[in-house]
């Protein structure tokens, strides 16, 4: 027993519901979907059930959940999965030791593009069948060619952070098209809530954005979706609850459970039969202020593509529990470590791998579920998960966590 | 009075801010100061005007577009000045801590605003001097580093003395016009080959 607020986790059901003389956290979020699991676990009574008091700061930047979180304004936030690992290795930034124990979703972007390009991209060889990620590269590449050839300037893609996975995606998927990312585009940080306005002014071809974003703008008919990250990237690692690496360690009782409201938080969510629930409470004012039926479509996996076109089913379009996806996976974090060196944005350092790795916590995670009463999610709780969390990008390059090398060469 | 060759960018949404920083500015004799509403254009416009300074509210969207422009090219690299609408010391004290280039202040008055851009660049040259010279101190600790194992090695191999190794190393740097780090380095790359093969 390290602190009193290890006492109040005792106390009988019926104090505890009183979230008064709980322990507070106070985790940052941006108004996306993918934040749902912080949502449900404040709104639906999951946080209060395992003894905390969980409020949520709704933020405008990443800079600001980095910055707010290092000046312990914040216990946590939900963070892009390259951003723990940026703050602990200091780049760009003063360096700060962070913990990952808690993956919120697997997967949830999208690359849209305008109607222009799109239509543009659609001419030769026909239109890229949707969601064929290779094709819409291709297509992509011959557009960027024929563009150079006739001297024209440089098609614009909107990402929303330098260590976001969107970046990495774009590039990666760029590169393995044959489109230099660095020469050959122009990638541009635009915060999400102003993609869609950026597409519009035409300061901006394309992007890679959670959603709600990408159905926003099929929603005013100025793009098409062309790709999930479930396939460019299938059961990606995309945010995280990250949590300074002290704070972690002298609120161990805390955050176990604050991880078992998460993921009881995130079994519900993931449930199809409450993603309609799910959708009202996320669309509220205080959450992304957004209309429900734009909301529902990443969580209820139908997704428009373009406007004027048929719903599509999208398999694990967005993935909050199932499949293990709460685990935080080492061998992800380690391919996103990767891209940084890749694209010049970290100097690689061969002690860089022990340090992600200690990053990254799958074991506090399944320490923290160990005593709960409920059956664990399968993939999650046994050993099965490393297995099924190899990476696995879409033109299935192998990549081996152990030697970064022998894949950046 | 300000530096009239300075060009200060104001990232702002609100008019009525973006007009107590201007005017503020303005009054302490700053010459260039140009204000974006429009967040949308940001990028383009730092690009196009290329600013020494940049003001911007802490909770701005666009600040995760600045941090970008500043990572793809240190060049870019200019000091901010930050500022929060609320009197918060704590938060100002721990970012001063912290270290970033920014300085953040408690309300608005335009009085105020001469102060805060001095502050801001003094201390964003100061920041980026220190930073500097980690880096130099880091390298310089690293090429020690590599001259220690490559002199263990010669110490080794061909039985001799500390001096005599260094004075080996030394010889080597002086005769090829290589920088002893890098005879060093070549020592321990050929060693490492021996012990492969």
């Amino acid at each position: 027993m390290r602190d009193n607020q290890v006492m109040t986790l005792e106390v009988e059901p019926q104090t505890r519901r009183d979230a008064r003389h709980l322990p507070t956290i106070t985790l940052g979020f941006i108004p996306l979907t993918d934040c749902a699991v912080l949502a449900v676990a404040r709104e639906r009574g999951f946080a209060v059930r395992e003894g905390i008091d969980l409020r949520l700061s709704r933020e405008v930047s990443w800079a600001n959940i980095r910055d707010k979180v290092a000046l312990g304004h914040l216990q946590g936030a939900q963070m892009l999965a390259g951003m723990p690992i940026a703050t602990t290795l200091g780049i760009n930034q003063i360096p700060m030791p962070m913990q990952v124990p808690f993956c919120l979703n697997r997967n949830g972007n999208a690359i849209t593009v305008s109607n222009t390009l799109h239509d543009a991209m659609a001419q030769g060889d026909g239109l890229p069948a949707w969601d064929d990620v290779a094709a819409a590269g291709r297509a992509l590449q011959r557009v960027i060619a024929q563009r150079q050839a006739e001297g024209r300037a440089p098609l614009t893609f909107g990402m929303v952070y330098p260590f976001s996975c969107h970046n990495y995606e774009l590039r990666y998927w760029m590169a393995a098209s044959g489109i230099d990312p660095d020469n050959d585009v122009r990638l541009v940080v635009v915060p999400p809530p102003l993609m869609v306005d950026s597409l519009r002014d035409g300061h901006i071809d394309g992007f890679c954005v959670g959603e709600p974003w990408s159905s926003v703008a099929v929603e005013a008919n100025l793009g098409r979706i062309i790709v999930s990250k479930a396939k460019l990237w299938r059961h990606g690692m995309e945010k995280v609850v990250g949590v300074p690496k002290v704070w972690a360690s002298q609120n161990g009782a805390v955050l176990a459970a604050l991880i078992r409201a998460l993921d009881r938080a995130a079994a519900w969510a993931d449930d199809p039969a409450n993603c309609h629930e799910l959708a009202t409470l996320l669309a509220a004012p205080e959450y992304l202020g957004m209309p429900e039926g734009v909301v529902a479509r990443a969580l209820c996996g139908e997704i428009l593509t373009g406007s004027g076109l048929e719903h599509r089913a999208v398999d694990d379009f967005l993935v909050l529990h199932r499949n293990g996806a709460n685990l935080p996976s080492i061998e992800h974090a380690l391919w996103i470590y990767s891209q940084m060196v890749r694209w010049r944005q970290a100097v690689r350092r061969p002690g860089d791998e022990a340090v992600i790795r200690a990053i990254f916590r799958p074991d506090v995670y399944r320490a923290a579920l160990a005593g709960a009463p409920w059956e664990p999610d399968p993939m999650a709780a046994g050993p099965g998960i490393e297995a099924s969390d190899e990476l696995d990008l879409f033109d299935h390059r192998p990549f081996d966590p152990t030697n970064i090398d022998a894949y950046l060469a | 009075m300000g530096d009239p060759t300075l060009t200060i960018l104001i990232i702002e949404e609100n008019p009525v801010r973006a007009a107590i920083l201007e005017d503020g500015m303005r009054e302490a004799g700053y010459g260039r100061i140009i204000h974006v509403s429009d967040m949308v254009t940001v990028p383009d416009k730092i690009c196009a005007i290329d600013p020494d300074v940049i003001v911007i509210g802490l909770e701005n969207a666009s600040r995760d577009t600045l941090e970008q422009m500043f990572q793809v090219s240190r060049t870019v690299r200019r000091p901010i000045a930050m500022f929060v609408d609320t009197s918060d010391t704590a938060t100002i004290q721990a970012a001063v801590d912290a270290g970033v280039s920014t300085y953040v202040v408690d309300g608005l008055k335009k009085e105020r605003v001469r102060p805060i851009i001095d502050v801001t660049i003094s201390r964003f040259h100061a920041f980026r001097r220190l930073q500097e010279e980690l880096a130099e101190a880091k390298e310089a600790l690293a090429a020690r580093k590599v001259i220690e194992r490559a002199k263990g090695i010669l110490m080794k191999q061909k039985n001799i003395n500390e001096d005599e190794a260094y004075n080996l190393l030394r010889r080597a740097a002086m005769s090829q016009k290589r920088k002893l780090f890098e005879i060093a380095q070549s020592v321990l790359t050929t060693a490492q080959l021996f012990d492969e093969a």
